[in-house]
């Protein structure tokens, strides 16, 4: 492969047999109409995310098409407010994670020694403690809230991103072109970000659509267990948070229905892009296929 | 080998060390346990002897110190809020823990190893697509959600299934009350992880299909059968022990949520309420534990490998 930044033929390529996994295709136009549709919660909710309406607890009605909560705000408002959260999280965690988990790998599997070691036992320390004790503890040292929760999310996933790159940058650095890089004298920078970089995306941008779907998924679970986004603000974790009451549990499903599903179509969707990214992008996958 | 395991044993007591010492900075950051204490009628003169009482005046660093002496004497030290012994607290929680997720991730590899197998050898096919397709969608549902859903059809509406603890109250039900209590919590956790696990069986499989000796075995015409199970499944033992060991660790902490939903009285809940009243032995109790825990199963993951393929040879 050229060391050089993908070529317009390369991404049409990538394209064309992405539209070859037709449930990745299919998801990525619900992902995209989701997206949109929770972009736009401020003109199509017909009502404020916080608002009471004095109804509480009514069941779908024409007012209220999914109904009222047991604080009298309008579910379907919510659930498009909550969807918002929920992508805002998901993207914000994912772009930390990549960028923490991309510049360490790179550093540690480039430099080597020393510095390879420390990074490497900080990432078994991080990774040693369970995962959710890590973000519960967390959740109790800042205060919980959206940004506090993103920041949690973003510091506990980009160890398993920084030992694939540098598992990566390790195979790299003994290839023919990056060895030539480096006799010819070309500068460290360029040779990391110009030579070894674009070559580490592909394996890193399947890792960053499991990274989404796993923090949509952790979000949707802390906010449940009261530790994540707090009301009034709607997350499609913490509207499920009300179905711990039996009653609500046993008479009113379109209170924690809704949200439950959408987290389902949403974390699907985003499963089945990555699925479609990774036929696309792992050129030994269609090798496979054809012996 | 023994030498191998032993400086691995050696080198674990300082990350030890380290992994504990940080958990001992994060969690006294993350608030006093005198928080729970204060209210309108506790003076700040009773807080303060009770912190003296507790050693919580001395920085974090010394009460670490005096946490690992104890440590070292065989004493965990007592829970804050219960005045119970971590060592006989773990001890009353683990079993429940290690009986839930033990059966959970037998009766998940049960599934996942052979619909794995299946998957790669009929890569392609309409019951691998099924496979994959399916495997996608268990693992995006939140296990929260899915139990909801569980209690709601089968203790609401149908009635058949206990909703929380491990055994009816009051009651002398025996083998078949604990297998009632469990058929939920079992079904969540096995749902949540039999996706991720049928698709890492595939693809490891996959690659051992497209191997050169796997070439040289089809060439010598000794039928499909013999060339995947006997040259192909054999190699395939290495992924399989790798996804094993992955998942010990989580055998004694990856349930704190679905303990939380169905009140199942493992470590998960423990741990949940032991953080949210910041009792420190509690936390530091299970933390080393999960640590030791993690350190071992790495260790034994690395033994096996060696059991299994006769290639790999530790200095």
């Amino acid at each position: 492969m050229p060391p050089a930044a993908p070529s317009e033929r390369y991404l049409a390529t990538v394209w064309r047999r992405f539209r070859h996994h037709r449930l990745g295709t299919i998801s990525l136009a619900v992902l995209l109409l989701l997206l949109v549709v929770s972009l736009l919660a401020p003109v199509i909710a017909p009502y404020s995310p916080a608002a009471i309406t004095g109804k509480f607890h009514s069941g779908p009605s024409p007012e209220h098409w999914l109904g009222t909560d047991a604080s009298s705000r309008d579910v379907f408002s919510r659930l498009l407010y909550g969807m918002q959260t929920s992508m805002l999280v998901g993207f914000l965690v994912t772009i930390i994670t990549t960028v923490v988990g991309v510049l360490l790998g790179l550093i540690s599997g480039y430099f080597g020694g020393l510095v390879d070691i420390i990074i490497m036992r900080i990432t078994d320390i991080v990774m040693s403690f369970p995962y959710l004790l890590l973000v519960l503890v967390a959740a109790a040292i800042f205060s919980p809230g959206l940004w506090s929760i993103i920041l949690i999310l973003g510091f506990v996933n980009w160890p398993g991103l920084a030992r694939l790159v540098r598992g990566n940058v390790l195979a790299l650095r003994e290839s023919s072109f990056v060895q030539g890089a480096i006799v010819a004298g070309l500068p460290r920078r360029h040779i990391l970000f110009s030579e070894i970089l674009p070559n580490t995306v592909a394996p890193v941008l399947i890792y960053a659509t499991s990274v989404l779907s796993l923090s949509i998924l952790d979000e949707a679970a802390l906010s449940y267990l009261g530790q994540g986004v707090q009301p009034p603000m709607a997350s499609l974790g913490n509207m499920l948070g009300g179905a711990e009451s039996l009653t609500i549990l046993t008479s009113r499903p379109w209170i924690w229905l809704p949200p439950g599903i959408m987290i389902i179509v949403l974390v699907v969707a985003i499963n089945f892009v990555g699925d479609a990214l990774r036929d696309a992008l792992d050129p030994s996958r269609t090798e496979g296929s054809r012996s | 080998m023994t030498k191998y395991i032993l400086k691995r044993i050696l080198i674990a007591i300082p990350v030890l060390i380290g992994i504990t010492l940080v958990d001992y900075l994060i969690m006294s950051m993350a608030g006093s346990p005198l928080d729970m204490m204060r209210g309108p009628r506790v003076s700040q003169a009773a807080i303060d002897a009770r912190a003296i009482q507790l050693g919580l005046d001395q920085p974090w660093v010394v009460q670490y110190f005096v946490w690992l002496r104890q440590l070292l004497r065989g004493n965990l030290g007592y829970s804050i809020r219960g005045h119970e012994a971590v060592l006989a607290m773990i001890g009353r929680s683990i079993g429940p823990t290690l009986l839930l997720m033990g059966t959970s991730l037998a009766i998940t590899l049960l599934i996942a190893i052979p619909v794995g197998i299946y998957s790669a050898v009929h890569q392609y096919s309409i019951g691998d697509y099924a496979a994959v397709t399916l495997s996608f969608v268990g693992s995006s549902i939140p296990g929260f959600f899915l139990a909801l859903v569980l209690i709601y059809i089968f203790t609401v509406r149908l009635g058949w299934l206990p909703s929380s603890d491990m055994v009816t109250r009051g009651a002398e039900g025996g083998a078949l009350d604990l297998i009632r209590h469990m058929v939920m919590p079992v079904t969540v956790l096995v749902f949540s992880s039999v996706g991720s696990n049928i698709r890492y069986i595939r693809s490891a499989v996959l690659e051992i299909l497209q191997q050169d000796y796997m070439r040289t075995a089809r060439a010598k015409g000794i039928g499909r059968f013999l060339v995947i199970y006997k040259h192909g499944l054999r190699n395939a033992l290495l992924p399989i022990v790798t996804v094993i060991g992955m998942q010990i660790p989580t055998l004694f902490g990856g349930a704190v949520i679905v303990e939380q939903v169905f009140a199942w009285p493992g470590l998960g809940l423990m741990t949940m309420s032991a953080i949210l009243q910041r009792d420190y032995p509690v936390i530091m109790g299970i933390a080393l534990l999960s640590a030791v825990v993690v350190l071992v199963a790495n260790l034994i993951t690395d033994v096996l490998y060696a059991v299994v393929n006769p290639a790999i040879t530790y200095e």
